[in-house]
């Protein structure tokens, strides 16, 4: 894959750092980034960024789970259910917590429920967005 | 505690976070960054309404 092509028109060639080995932050940075939202930008001293992340994510999260939104546990039935689950899982500790505590059972008598089964969703996609992007600052790929 | 958002909220704070997102991981410059962002809520929130008025017309 090109290195144009990761992230965006302005990672060109003449701005991103080429590509460094694999050390140990490039490790800890998507891994941390994906337990707690964020803390991979934090990790590497991307205040603004992580922040900010932080912020998008658990408040998307805890805005679903607030709206009654359902939280799949690990599942083989359904495919949706199991794509349901998959996204959860990306939001990591929040994920854990939540099944742990054992909230967003879903309401179905709600119609806003079903939103906040997409926001839980979403948070969780957008966290290994985010977890990604935590990876290419540690190797170096972006500033 | 529960909250309880129209569809229409519901939709802008979903673009509003999202966009939060893209802009921050699809871009390397802060600059870049904030543009994209905006872009990327301003396209959201017209789908949305692009998207209402669609099926307002269907059901018509």
């Amino acid at each position: 894959m090109t290195k144009e092509s990761h992230v965006g028109e302005s990672a060109g060639p003449k701005s991103a750092a080429p590509p460094q080995p694999l050390t140990m932050m490039s490790l800890v940075a998507p891994a941390l980034g994906w337990l707690v939202p964020g803390a991979g930008h934090l990790i590497q001293k991307r205040w603004g960024r992580g922040l900010l992340l932080m912020l998008s994510v658990v408040v998307m999260f805890v805005l679903g789970v607030l709206m009654e939104g359902k939280i799949y546990a690990f599942n083989t039935g359904d495919i949706l259910d199991m794509l349901g689950f998959v996204g959860d899982l990306g939001a990591g500790g929040l994920y854990i917590v939540s099944r742990a505590l054992d909230i967003g059972r879903g309401a179905i008598n709600l119609a806003t429920a079903d939103y906040g089964t997409k926001y839980i969703i979403v948070s969780g996609l957008l966290n290994i967005i985010s977890a990604v992007d935590a990876y290419d600052i540690a190797i170096g790929k972006k500033k | 505690m529960t909250v309880q958002l129209s569809h229409f909220s519901a939709a802008l704070v979903f673009a509003l976070f999202a966009s939060i997102v893209f802009g921050i991981t699809q871009r390397s410059e802060q600059r870049e960054m904030i543009r994209y962002g905006a872009k990327c809520f301003v396209f959201f929130a017209l789908g949305t309404i692009a998207a209402g008025w669609f099926m307002w017309i269907l059901r018509h």
